[in-house]
């Protein structure tokens, strides 16, 4: 890529791969010197599981994420430089939105700063679902099937996935701040690329290589960023991390980072094809990349919706006894057999549709496969408890039922009656619901804006009013 | 022994969404690539059968220039199911790496 094509570049700093896992704030103010026009981060994402759009709860604490935007907005008025955040409190529902949002008023109050904040809420109601699927707009994505109307109506919160043209929408009419209800990743990058005319294809690729932040390169820190300078055909990227560096590598081997194929990403409005897409190592720490292609395609917003199913009371002990580690899959089929005769003769048919799930950390928990014979024990275990029913108390009822043959089951070695280490009192955890994502499903739309809604809190405003 | 883990500099697993999984061989270099990556333990078939899971959904991809074979597939159960044991799928990579290889492919 020649210097040329990179002139009329647009220069997007992405400050960390999700706020709140800590903004470097020497790293920011390095990309704004460096000639940032706007700072970009996404704040969420569904790899932690269903339970933060469900509830409506961020994953990180307060002050993580408002410590992080703190710095971002400190540094950035200054310089007019618009801050954009996608997936706002982990699941980017109206819930999850309205925390950073509030997080962002205080932040400003407390800096003495005005800017005018546009929430782009993407939560739709059961009702809007259940009527895009009679009205034939709702796709399924594999491995899925057609959406069923019990799967929508159990969902206790649905979003739909936002693309970039709501944070351009916002942006031209005068955010300061843009904070996202649940997006793609690498749309909120790409957006303000896209809306100050570099390609289309080369914003979308940045926005995918960047998504999490200094991941794409050797740094070590969590909370580490990148700078891109996204031009017409392609772009150059570089860690905000002074001792990091990006490589060929470490570039190209991003695309295929949590997604399932590593060469198209299929995004709102359009696939992006980095099949023959070339990467140049300029120097020790930057990577210049061109020749993706950007394909339109009718307009369709992902769905994600979760629910809250059964739940679960959890215990657990710690073993060392040698006679139960020299045989542990017979006592962790005993053990079994046990709590579920213990069950039986305490609760009965009370009990209704529950599980008990036993994992013996430091054996085979993780991957519940079988040990290969003659594998030699390990020093002591941690066993699991999991008792799953249809509610709370029946839950924790099961465990309490279990207790005496979790703490003291026997083999037949032992001269007396065990007793394995609790490491709690009381020994069960009432842990909640099990959260699941119910819907893997488009809906299309005739129009990119059709089910945002844009809700302005415009401290400008109000202060112009004081 | 040749083995995944000998030829492989970097093996990894992550979800891709909450409803598959996706697992990134890197091989050491272009050589090693060409003579393992698609060694029949490898192949679409036989990932099925390691992760129980239908043949015809496994995803297959080889990335010469990254000297990588990622391989997708759909988890068995959602993420966070009553029995998940690995919420992130950040450990689905480890049954790979003792797979043998013999090379007889190249």
């Amino acid at each position: 890529m020649t210097d040329k094509a990179m002139s009329d570049a647009v220069t997007i700093l992405v400050p960390t791969g999700a706020l709140g896992v800590g903004v470097v704030e020497s790293e920011v103010a390095h990309g704004i010197a460096g000639g940032a026009q706007a700072i970009a981060a996404d704040a969420g994402s569904t790899d932690s599981g269903a339970a933060y759009l469900a509830l409506g709860v961020a994953k990180y604490s307060r002050g993580a994420v408002r410590r992080d935007l703190e710095i971002l907005m400190r540094l950035a008025w200054p310089k007019h430089i618009p801050i954009l955040i996608g997936t706002s409190g982990q699941a980017g529902a109206d819930a999850n939105l309205a925390w950073l949002r509030d997080i962002a008023v205080e932040v400003a109050t407390e800096l003495g700063i005005h800017p005018r904040i546009a929430c782009l809420r993407s939560e739709i109601s059961a009702d809007q679902l259940g009527q895009f699927v009679r009205e034939g707009r709702v796709a399924a994505l594999p491995p899925h099937g057609v959406l069923e109307a019990a799967d929508v109506d159990a969902c206790d919160r649905i979003v739909t996935v936002l693309g970039p043209e709501p944070y351009i929408a916002a942006l031209r009419d005068g955010a300061d701040i843009v904070l996202g209800g649940r997006t793609s990743d690498p749309a909120v990058i790409a957006a303000f690329p896209i809306m100050k005319g570099a390609g289309v294809a080369a914003s979308w690729h940045a926005g995918k290589i960047a998504e999490c932040g200094g991941l794409c390169s050797d740094t070590h820190d969590p909370g580490s960023g990148v700078l891109a300078r996204v031009g017409k055909d392609g772009f150059v990227i570089e860690p905000l991390d002074p001792d990091a560096h990006c490589s060929v590598r470490s570039v190209s081997a991003h695309m295929a980072y949590e997604n399932s194929n590593p060469f198209r990403l299929t995004e709102p409005g359009g696939v992006l094809d980095v099949a023959n897409s070339r990467y140049e190592q300029l120097d020790g720490r930057r990577v210049a990349v061109d020749g993706a292609v950007w394909t339109p395609r009718p307009y369709t917003l992902k769905l994600e919706g979760a629910a809250a199913r059964r739940f679960q009371t959890i215990m657990l002990v710690g073993i060392q006894d040698p006679i139960v580690l020299g045989d542990l899959d017979r006592f962790r089929d005993r053990m079994q057999a046990a709590l579920i005769h213990r069950v039986h003769e305490t609760i009965g048919t009370a009990a209704g549709d529950f599980d008990i799930s036993l994992r013996l950390y430091g054996w085979n928990a993780v991957s519940n496969d079988s040990v290969p014979a003659g594998t030699l024990p390990p020093r002591e275990i941690g066993l699991l408890f999991v008792a799953t029913a249809q509610t709370q108390d029946l839950a924790t009822q099961i465990a309490k039922a279990c207790n005496p043959v979790f703490f003291h089951l026997p083999m037949p070695g032992h001269k007396e009656m065990p007793s394995y280490a609790f490491p709690f009192s009381p020994a069960y955890i009432p842990r909640g619901p099990v959260f699941e994502f119910l819907l893997n499903h488009v809906v299309a739309v005739d129009d990119p804006m059709e089910l945002v809604r844009i809700e302005w809190v415009d401290l400008a405003a109000q202060e112009g009013q004081q | 022994m040749t083995s995944v883990g000998t030829v492989c500099d970097l093996v990894r697993s992550k979800n891709a969404g909450p409803f598959w999984v996706t697992i990134d061989l890197f091989f050491k270099g272009a050589d090693e690539f060409a003579r393992y990556a698609r060694s029949p333990p490898l192949d679409a078939v036989s990932i099925a059968q390691l992760y129980d899971v239908d043949s015809a959904q496994v995803q297959h991809y080889l990335v010469e220039n990254l000297a990588l074979l990622k391989i997708s597939f759909p988890r068995r159960t959602p993420q966070g199911g009553v029995e998940e044991r690995d919420l992130h799928s950040g450990q689905q990579f480890v049954r790979f790496l003792d797979i043998a290889l013999d090379g007889s492919e190249s």
